[in-house]
């Protein structure tokens, strides 16, 4: 395969169509686990995990499923792959896996995994629906991080745990609570959509 | 949880555990449907209908089923397929009996498989250890708290139709502001009860 077929990919998925800030998709977890950059680093992990290799099996099927039966099907193989990541967390990160509760669980109904499998796994090859997922799954983990790290530095001071404020700082409350995570988003996308609009005046 | 009592839970889910504003359950359709008021009404009513019988179910399912057979990691599995099956199953039920209710919710009835306030208060309510009673008040609490948050925000969006708004805030963005907005006020309903 192309290596210049892949970076485009990648590009696609992680800035230009960012799945969360440009298609506005999966933002409930998003939203839900970025107080702290752990979380957020796990998550997003765990959905780049699961949308890659479900994107990847979803295409390697795809010529067999009949296409009346293929949104069930994609739900379960979806499923299936959420319960191997919810049962991995449970045996070696099981503070982790608490601290997450049920936002794993609600992978499955991410909106960006079933996203991809119906508008590039079901027509595209194998490998390059894997690349795609996993390109997908990162442009999410990026937006995590963002916010997650804003919200930690400023609503608690440290930034993966790690104190680097200091003494003086004020935590701000408000940056833990859920209405922050909403400025956030809506700032990130803000951001985004002006720059954007800058490169389309050009 | 044992002692909490359901009708507690069942204010606080509407009020300071709000699906949306407080574990941003649903955002999906939240965001997008939100622009009428009677059709963010219709939803509502559906998502709090079919919250109240998938969590009976995927209950039942839970306690009698899958922990006797030690299967409680299909959970996930078990749970999706029973939600999508309800939802089926009442979409022909509507169409038989109740067809006007059916054509006004028209399109949203399948759409609330994947919304993630069903799956979500299924699981929330297996991890806080919930006893049937609970459950049904944790449920139903949660359907009409989503469905008093999208009314909300969908009137509110509509006195903004005419409201100069920067460029690049239009549509989503200030959607999420609002919402952040409304996450605040309910913020003040904290100091009735709590749950976790």
């Amino acid at each position: 395969m192309a290596k210049e077929r892949v970076s485009k990919i990648f590009k696609q998925g992680i800035l230009n169509e960012n799945p969360v800030l440009v298609q506005i998709l999966g933002i409930c977890s998003a939203l839900a686990v970025t107080n702290l950059m752990m979380n957020s680093l796990i998550m997003g992990l765990a959905l780049t995990f699961v949308t890659g290799i479900s994107s990847f099996t979803i295409s390697v099927i795809r010529q067999f499923t009949p296409k009346h039966v293929r949104m069930i099907i994609q739900v379960l193989i979806i499923a299936a792959y959420v319960i191997i990541v919810d049962i991995f967390l449970k045996a070696y990160m099981p503070e982790m896996s608490k601290a997450l509760g049920p936002y794993v669980g609600l992978i499955i109904t991410n909106c960006i995994i079933m996203g991809r499998a119906e508008a590039y796994a079901q027509v595209n090859p194998p490998i390059p629906s894997l690349w795609d997922g996993i390109a997908a799954g990162l442009g999410y983990t990026f937006v995590l991080l963002a916010i997650a790290f804003v919200r930690e530095l400023m609503g608690f001071g440290t930034i993966f745990g790690m104190p680097v404020l200091g003494e003086w700082w004020t935590p701000w409350t408000i940056m833990v609570m859920p209405p922050a995570a909403f400025f956030l988003l809506a700032i990130l996308i803000w951001v985004l959509n002006s720059k954007r609009e800058g490169e389309v005046t050009k | 949880m044992l002692e909490i009592s359901p009708f507690v839970i069942f204010i606080a889910s509407i009020f300071t555990n709000n699906m949306i504003l407080s574990n941003f359950l649903g955002m999906c359709s939240f965001i997008a449907v939100s622009k009428e008021i009677p059709t963010s009404f219709g939803l509502g009513q559906a998502v709090t209908v079919v919250l109240a019988i998938t969590s009976v179910i995927n209950y039942l399912l839970y306690e009698y089923v899958l922990i006797p057979l030690g299967l409680e990691y299909l959970r996930f599995i078990v749970f999706i397929v029973s939600i999508a099956a309800t939802v089926q199953l009442l979409e022909m039920i509507l169409e038989r009996y109740l067809p006007n209710l059916y054509y006004a919710l028209g399109i949203f009835l399948p759409l609330i498989t994947v919304n993630c306030a069903i799956l979500g208060v299924s699981l929330f309510m297996i991890i806080r250890e919930y006893t049937l009673i609970q459950s049904i008040a944790f449920s139903i609490g949660s359907g009409l708290g989503w469905t008093l948050a999208i009314v909300a925000l969908a009137g509110i969006r509509k006195k903004l139709e005419n409201a100069p708004i920067p460029k690049g805030l239009q549509g989503p963005g200030i959607t999420l502001i609002i919402t952040g907005l409304m996450a605040m006020a309910f913020i003040g309903f904290s100091g009735i009860v709590q749950i976790q």
